[in-house]
């Protein structure tokens, strides 16, 4: 087994022990702060799959923008300390067992595929290749899903400043 | 990439999918269940990187679905912690079983 085989299976166990641990654990912020190494770890995944790019942007746009995002929520919401109620022991038994049924099912249609892996060609990737074809107006551009993801994120933004805005006669009655 | 085939790392994004999959049948916390689902778009993306990197190295369509995902999460988290902060306010709870006045 070579040494990037084992960084591989580090980054692997690193990045499920800390998954299940965010959907198990009681505390809620804990649980942010597991799925903070678990997205921590799947950078490092990418990394080891020599997608820089890729990797920079799960750092900026998960860990330093949505699990900031989902920490203020969670102290915005509820004293962090109070630990949650425990699922039901029925539901935590069937989850567990569809969860498992479709780990082996799924894995043993991937083990039968039988991929053709294609190592003739290097694969790298530079920012200057990605931004060229997304931006590219002609075949195999990006240009319209970039422009309509463009709209998107506009109209999600002023979508939760309505959505969380306080009313008017609201903040009236209160004071 | 030496020594490591593609099904191991499909083996790993379909024990994160499943992962973030019982966290969502588990939890009753709203907050926690977005969580999963953040979990499970991320494993979508691993998929998507390693197709790319072991069956079409030539391309670069792959980390283009990968961008684009990565978009679409976070306008869907940011949406979705609006909705929970406006709930937590009428309800005063983030719990799933509070919010029932659409139930039928």
């Amino acid at each position: 087994m070579s040494a990037s085989a084992i960084i591989f299976y580090l980054i692997a166990a690193f990045i499920l022990g800390a998954g299940i641990l965010a959907v198990t654990t009681r505390k809620i912020f804990r649980s942010a702060i597991w799925l903070l190494f678990s997205l921590v770890g799947i950078a490092a995944l990418y990394f080891w799959m020599q997608v820089e790019f890729i990797a920079a942007v799960q750092i900026i746009v998960y860990v330093g923008g949505i699990v900031i995002l989902i920490i203020f929520s969670i102290f915005l919401t509820q004293q962090s300390g109070k630990e949650m109620a425990k699922p039901a022991l029925q539901k935590n038994i069937f989850s567990a067992l569809a969860a498992l049924f479709g780990v082996a099912f799924i894995g043993k249609l991937i083990s039968e595929y039988g991929f053709t892996e294609d190592q003739s060609k290097p694969f790298n990737v530079g920012v200057g290749d990605i931004g060229t074809q997304m931006l590219s107006t002609t075949e195999h551009g990006y240009i319209l899903p970039f422009e309509v993801v463009s709209m998107l994120l506009l109209a999600a933004m002023i979508g939760c400043i309505v959505i969380a805005m306080k009313s008017k006669d609201n903040i009236i009655s209160k004071s | 990439m030496s020594g490591v085939p593609l099904t191991h790392i499909l083996y790993l994004s379909t024990a994160l999918f499943f992962i973030g999959m019982y966290g969502l049948f588990t939890r009753r916390n709203m907050i926690t269940m977005l969580m999963s689902i953040e979990l499970m778009l991320n494993s979508v993306n691993i998929n998507f990187v390693a197709f790319n990197k072991y069956l079409y190295p030539e391309k670069l369509d792959g980390i283009f679905f990968t961008l684009f995902i990565i978009t679409i999460a976070a306008a869907e988290a940011a949406v979705a912690i609006a909705i929970i902060i406006n709930l937590y306010r009428s309800h005063n709870s983030i719990d799933v079983e509070d919010a029932a006045e659409m139930k039928f």
